[in-house]
């Protein structure tokens, strides 16, 4: 066992600055652990030689004082990052020998302030899921009750169940509609959606423009405050992404929530939410009340219509982003007699049932004659959503709801699609609105299974966020680590 | 038949009597923008095939795109100087179709909000008419790459360097009713984009493109179902595309057919139009507001910023030709169809006969180089030495007719007309007793024919004025020549 994986992001950075071990030695103790829960399959590609290189890279930045906010620390990789000269699928056939000659911006920041790479991660077919069964090279098994088999959840499930199983010291995600936040839920890890524009996206494979965004899965809330860190900034290369200074958040780690208002949604506590579940939110409402912050129950009207809306605004725009993968200029091609054969082979071969499924959807609903009647519809309740979240904010400070509806389930058990976009009914109206959320891991259920609570913010107040979250994480004492963890 | 009709253009007389044609006009005009709509890479014609294609324009998974702020100026421009309402929210949509030089599956355009809305332009015809025709819209959009299907018997090779380029595509109201109107919008908004610098106008490299919506009726009917003419670049081709298609709209419906909406092309070795798609095959393009890009956001005071660096465009500054240089109308309408002719103009006329300059930059010069085929641009002649020849006819240094000869030196040997005046000794003698002399010389040499005339035949004096000049070599005043001579032979 190494003592070394017990280190999370921050006291790891801590101990390197002391010199207490060094990086090479941080990063080759991963190593044995990607190797020991390989069987896990969260990885899709391992870069030693690369990890070994910036390691030894950082320790010497160790020794010449020069040391940068994440020097040191082995991280992974979502695999909807595209990252220069390493394989960059999107856990999708069609890309299956991508290879970028350029790096995402955020996974440049990661690494200009010092962080080491060590692989790839697995995550749903272009992001679509939450389960991570749609990816091409197979499921990835969720490290807790490793003998059932259960998802890690998605689409950053890869990334979910290497934190969780240690296997990386923390790894980035993309959230669309819950990809961050639901897989950390089902990991018994923490996952942070920044507000919509805080990271850029460019370099990041597009699934739903206006939805997408990036942020970190970790064992702790100060472990994605200090990752989130670096991943944030303003970038020119994408239009969307907002430029404002984001404050350093580890300034906000002990700020308390005293005087605070937290809201409770009513159309959060529904049927279908398991038992574990509602007992555990109770005792979340309570935590936070008993640390001096004022519950308001307050209301969110339109949160019913947010999953339909998700489905036609995130398809629509996924039929258009995935247009490009016709294998005329990369990525894998059949080739046919006609163009319009050769589109037919290559791209029924190369997107799985889920992306097909979602091509699909998304190209009827924008189809003339039926634009009207969904797309344009589902912009205006978008909106209508959205303005039940500025509502809510001006009576509260923080909403307080479950993460997702109930705790991980197994692998394989077929579930039809609708069952399975349920599992992000708790997290899609956040992302709609384009807000900041948080799930932090609160307790296990009765099967040993974690249970996770999700805090939104308002736009751009991460560092409120941050506050909050890490005054609930104190309350819950989740101390647990998953059965299937390296040792 | 009526024989006795006299048509008008864009009349069509058929056996059920006389159609007339409804037209409008979609124009792509490329911006004269050194980089692409929305990535950096170069906007230049003629590279090697794929070496101006950056991350963005060939699609790469991630890649996002960026306006180009200069393009969004040229568009605001453009929009001014057509007078139109310029709308200070409009938004990027994506067009999806696939095809193989259309690497993102997606062009983006603007559909629902353009950046700029109605306006209208006065357009000059042949008979020195005008007429108005309405803008409907001016939108911002990127342009395809392109696709060669010659170079191998059973592949297609793409080659991405147009793949993003900035185009504008300024979509008339239906409001041409001839060919030949047609020709004089062109013509018109090319000069337009001219002006202002937004387009080079080139319709041969394929900076500005016309697509064409035609149909026919009889005078005072609804509007006829319409076909469209895709990218047509030149005038001539347009007028040729329009006549040919108009009369093949007139012959179905005569035989009691009728008009399918569709895509047609022009066929420049035939002369006609032939079906590309039918309305039914017409690709259902999903347009949406691209997600990637904001709405495109300015001020009025920005705007106003815009407006103060347009130039003085065609319309006023004809009429300040009329009025500062005393040319005619028509004259003006010509000079200022290109900047390159109302700047050259202009510096030659500097302080000069406005007319007569007109006159030979128009006659002269003009036919001189279309002779020669050099564009003004590099005309051997400058603006100055032109000036200064109708400065030497003005002040009588020089005869019209030696200045003719002077003109085809000038263009020879690019010196000045002072210069080639004074080394060739062509300078105009307008000196009594030279004359005379010549006079004296003349008279003695043809004493039967001063009988002759004397005698009372008239008709000889032209004889005499025509010796007189050729012993002059032409440099004699012809004026003096005259009235000496009529002295002399009383």
């Amino acid at each position: 066992m190494s003592d070394l994986l017990k280190f999370d992001l921050l006291s790891a950075s801590i101990a390197l600055k002391n010199k207490e071990f060094s990086s090479l030695e941080l990063t080759n103790a991963y190593f044995e652990a990607i190797e020991q829960t390989s069987a896990l399959g969260a990885y899709l590609e391992i870069v030693k030689d690369h990890s070994i290189n910036m390691a030894k890279a950082s320790d010497k930045n160790f020794k010449n004082g020069t040391a940068r906010p994440l020097e040191g620390l082995p991280i992974g990789v979502k695999d909807m990052f595209c990252t220069k000269d390493i394989k960059t699928t999107a856990s999708s056939k069609i890309l299956e020998n991508f290879c970028p000659t350029y790096e995402s911006t955020v996974t440049q920041n990661l690494w200009d302030d010092g962080a080491v790479m060590l692989g790839k991660l697995s995550c749903d077919e272009f992001a679509m899921g939450s389960s991570n069964e749609t990816a091409a090279k197979g499921n990835v098994v969720n490290p807790w009750l490793k003998n059932s088999k259960m998802s890690p959840g998605g689409s950053s499930g890869g990334s979910a169940s290497a934190v969780a199983a240690r296997s990386a010291l923390a790894a980035t995600g993309t959230d669309t509609g819950g990809s961050i936040r639901q897989p950390a839920a089902f990991c018994g890890i923490t996952g942070l959606k920044p507000t919509y524009g805080r990271c850029s996206r460019w370099g990041i494979v597009a699934f739903s423009s206006s939805l997408d965004q990036a942020g970190p899965l970790t064992r702790t809330v100060s472990d994605a405050a200090l990752m989130l860190n670096s991943m944030a900034g303003h970038d020119k290369k994408d239009s969307t992404s907002a430029n404002l200074e984001m404050p350093d958040l580890m300034n906000y780690l002990d700020r308390g929530i005293r005087g605070k208002k937290i809201g409770i949604p009513k159309e959060y506590t529904q049927d279908g939410i398991s038992d574990d579940i509602v007992s555990f939110y109770e005792k979340s409402i309570n935590w936070l009340k008993d640390s001096g912050a004022e519950i308001v129950p307050v209301s969110l009207p339109h949160t019913k219509y947010a999953l339909p809306v998700y489905y036609i605004i995130a398809p629509a725009e996924a039929s258009s982003n995935l247009a490009r993968y016709d294998g005329v200029r990369y990525g894998k091609r059949n080739e046919a007699a006609s163009l319009d054969e050769m589109y037919e082979i290559t791209r029924g071969n190369g997107f799985g049932e889920e992306v097909k499924r979602r091509i699909m959807i998304g190209t009827y609903v924008l189809s003339s004659g039926y634009y009207d009647a969904y797309y344009l519809k589902a912009q205006k309740v978008r909106r209508l959503i959205k303005e039940d979240f500025e509502n809510v904010f001006e009576e509260v400070d923080y909403i307080l709801t479950p993460s997702t509806p109930t705790t991980s389930f197994e692998l394989g058990k077929k579930q039809d699609p609708l069952t399975m976009y349920l599992n992000d009914i708790f997290t899609v109206p956040a992302s709609l609105a384009g807000l900041p959320g948080i799930s932090l891991p609160v307790g296990l259920d009765k099967s040993g299974l974690p249970i996770g609570i999700q805090l939104i913010a308002n736009s751009f107040d991460e560092p409120g966020l941050i506050s909050t979250a890490r005054v609930l994480e104190r309350s819950a004492e989740f101390n647990f680590i998953a059965d299937g963890a390296a040792k | 038949m009526n024989e006795s009709i006299n048509l008008k253009p864009g009349q069509i007389n058929g056996e059920t009597g006389i159609w007339e044609m409804v037209i409008g006009l979609e124009i792509h005009a490329q911006i004269s923008s050194k980089s692409k709509l929305f990535s950096g890479a170069s906007a230049s014609f003629g590279a090697e095939a794929n070496s101006n294609v950056s991350l963005v324009d060939a699609a790469m998974p991630g890649m996002l795109p960026v306006i180009n702020e200069f393009c969004v100026e040229q568009a605001v421009k453009t929009g001014l100087a057509l007078n139109a309402k310029i709308n200070n929210v409009s938004i990027f949509d994506r067009k999806n179709y696939f095809y193989a030089d259309l690497p993102q599956g997606y062009q983006i355009s603007q559909f629902t909000k353009p950046i700029v809305g109605e306006g209208e332009i006065i357009i000059d015809l042949d008979d020195g008419l005008q007429t108005t025709v309405g803008i409907e819209r001016l939108h911002l959009e990127q342009d395809a790459g392109k696709s060669l299907h010659d170079q191998h018997p059973s592949k297609s090779y793409i080659d991405l360097n147009r793949t993003g380029v900035a185009l504008m595509e300024i979509v008339s109201k239906p409001d041409i009713r001839s060919p030949q109107e047609a020709g004089a919008y062109v013509k018109k908004i090319r000069s337009i984009l001219r002006y202002v610098g937004a387009c080079d106008g080139n319709m041969e490299e394929g900076s500005l493109r016309a697509d064409c919506n035609v149909s026919v009726r009889k005078s005072g009917e609804e509007f006829g179902t319409r076909c469209e003419i895709k990218n047509l670049n030149s005038v001539r081709f347009i007028i040729q595309a329009i006549q040919s298609e108009a009369e093949r709209q007139v012959e179905i419906l005569e035989e009691g057919g009728k008009i399918n909406q569709e895509t047609r092309l022009f066929d420049t070795s035939t002369g006609e139009t032939r079906s590309m798609r039918s309305k039914e095959d017409a690709h259902d393009y999903r347009y949406f507001p691209d997600p990637d890009l904001l709405p495109l956001e300015f001020s009025d005071s920005w705007v106003q910023k815009i407006r103060e660096t347009l130039p003085e465009l065609p319309d006023l500054l004809k009429k300040r030709l009329v009025t500062d240089f005393g040319i005619t109308p028509y004259d003006a309408s010509i000079l200022v169809e290109e900047k390159d002719y109302v700047d050259f103009y202009q510096k030659a006329a500097n302080g000069k006969d406005g007319k007569l300059t007109a006159n030979w930059m128009i006659t002269e010069l003009f036919g001189a180089l279309k002779k020669e085929n050099i564009s003004l641009s590099n005309s051997p002649i400058s603006p100055e030495n032109l000036g200064q020849l109708i400065a030497l006819i003005s002040d009588g240094t020089i005869s019209g007719k030696i200045a003719k000869d002077v003109f085809a030196e000038m263009m020879i040997s690019k010196k000045s007309p002072s210069d080639i005046v004074k080394e060739k000794g062509l300078e105009q003698v307008s000196d009594d007793i030279e004359i005379l002399k010549l006079i004296d010389k003349v008279i003695s040499e043809n004493e039967d024919k001063v009988k002759d005339y004397l005698g009372g035949k008239d008709k000889l004096f032209g004889f005499f004025v025509g010796q007189v000049m050729k012993l002059s070599q032409g440099k004699a005043n012809p004026g003096m020549v005259n009235k000496l001579l009529k002295n002399k032979l009383k």
